[in-house]
Parts: C-alpha cells; structure tokens; sequence
C-alpha cells in the first residue's frame, strides 16, 4: 500500500475564488532513471491546460528539480522510495478575470525538512551544485513547503501568462 | 544518455544523445575531466544538438567542465543547445560563462 495515499492531505490554499479540479496523480518510485518519465508525462499536460512552451519547459524544470531534491535530500539517494505528484488546475478570479494555472503537489515520506537550512545559494559564485532551489522558485509562482501526517508535502504554483513577444529568447539582460 | 567521441583537426567533439540529468550527469562529468584532465585534449567541442534536457546537476557536471579545462589551460565549446538548455544556463547566470555557438561548423572554426 503507498503509504502517501493512505496520509493524503488536502491542498493547502482554500481561498474563497480559487477553484481547483483533480487532473493527474503519479505514484513513483525515487530512483533517477524515472525523473525522465516524469518530464513526459507532464509536458502534454501543460499543453493541454494552456501554457506556452516556455511556460511549460519552466513547470516541467521545476518538478523535475525538486522531485530531485526529493530523491537527493529527502531519501539521501535510495531508489526505491515513494513519491507522489498530484496535478489539480486552478482558476482564480482577480479584479474580474478569470487566472487559469495548474498546482502540482508533491508528496514523500522523508524526514522533515529543516526549512532554516534550505537558501538557494547566491549565484555570483560560479561553482557546481546548490542550483536547484533558485531553479525552482524563479520558475513557478508560488513554491511552499509543509509537513504534516509524517509527510513532507512541496505545492508548485504557476499561471498561465500570454506568451511574449520573441517567445523562447534566452538571450540574457544587459546588466 | 549516450556520448560519442570523434577528432575533428585538433579538437575532441563529443557528441551527446539524450537527456543530462540526475540519472547521467556523473556520466557526463567523468567523460569531461577525463577529456581534459587525463588526455589533456585542448580545445573538447560538446555537441547538445541530440541532448533534449539538462537539469542543476548536467549544469553542474558543465561547470565542473569548465573549471577543469581552464585549470589544463584548455579550451571548453558548446554548441546545438534547444532552448530549454538556454533557459537554464541563462536561470542559473551562466549563460555568457560559456563559449557557445550554433552548430558544429562555427564551433570549429571558432
């Protein structure tokens, strides 16, 4: 039995003009080989609830960092730990229209997670490593991390956002 | 992930398929400090143009890459990156860190 679905806990963010449906669950295991599946599977969806491809490689970027994460810190590299990812699509009303977004949900039973201890590192220091964290906060809007019921449980927040002008430029800002 | 090597006049291009992530980054790493710290190869060509996703760790095995090629006083090119490769060089402020160019044509010529 997964023992994630058996603590499932209910999203955190109940706010009154925020609707939320149920689209996608996947169970995996925490060995690195599945991070690839995980990328598949989730890039049509993002298609399909409206985001333009650079919006969708940034969601896809950031599961994939922090599901690392998980399998990194959280299981300190065993393979054969549960995680659980949970894709609801949001809507929200905001000064009469209407957001659409996604919430992924991301769930392991590692120990606590010593949220004093997480700081994504400056990146004025060019050195390997300690990318990940600042990965995923510049890619989603809101990143938010709760233990509850033995679970550690991280909630992705993104909405879509017209495509700019250029889409896809990488090219880097003056500084 | 699968890397070849091939000689193209003095330069070592090597040429990456698939994706450069938790999975393989080690993989990646090993095969650029053992270019330039073991071979001593001096100018090694990475070909991205068959790699489809790099993640914190394929960056991190390309900035050890890099530190190890200055070290050898060697040189360190990439080129046929997609954009997410762009995007997450560019993420992570390493974007104009790198020597990067559009094909393989240009890569060598540089």
């Amino acid at each position: 039995m997964n023992p994630i679905a058996v603590k499932y806990l209910s999203g955190m963010d109940t706010s009154s003009n925020l609707s939320r449906d149920f689209m996608l669950k996947l169970e995996l295991r925490s060995h690195p080989t599945l991070l690839c599946a995980l990328r598949g599977a989730l890039e049509p969806l993002m298609e399909t609830l409206g985001f333009p491809d650079e919006q969708n490689r940034a969601i896809i970027r950031a599961v994939d960092e922090a599901v690392s994460n998980i399998m990194r810190h959280s299981y300190e590299g065993r393979p054969d730990q549960p995680i659980e990812v949970r894709c609801n699509r949001l809507e929200r009303h905001v000064n009469g229209e209407v957001e659409k977004g996604v919430e992924i949900l991301l769930f392991d039973c590692g120990p606590a997670v010593d949220t004093t201890k997480i700081q994504a590192r400056s990146l004025d220091e060019v050195r390997p490593g300690g990318l990940g964290l600042h990965i995923i906060r510049s890619s989603m809007d809101t990143v938010e991390y709760m233990r509850a019921d033995g679970l550690n449980q991280l909630r992705l927040v993104k909405y879509v956002r017209p495509a700019k002008d250029g889409c896809g430029s990488t090219e880097e800002k003056p500084k | 992930m699968k890397i070849a090597t091939r000689h193209v006049d003095s330069a070592t291009i090597l040429d990456v398929t698939g994706n450069i992530d938790m999975a393989n980054s080690p993989e990646m790493r090993k095969a650029l400090l053992s270019e330039f710290r073991q071979k001593g190869v001096t100018r090694v060509i990475l070909n991205l143009s068959g790699c489809q996703y790099i993640d914190s760790s394929g960056v991190a095995s390309l900035v050890e890459g890099l530190k190890a090629s200055r070290e050898a006083g060697s040189r360190f090119v990439l080129f046929g990156l997609n954009a997410s490769s762009k995007e997450v060089l560019k993420i992570s402020r390493l974007l104009k860190l790198f020597e990067i160019y559009d094909d393989e044509e240009q890569a060598i010529a540089s």
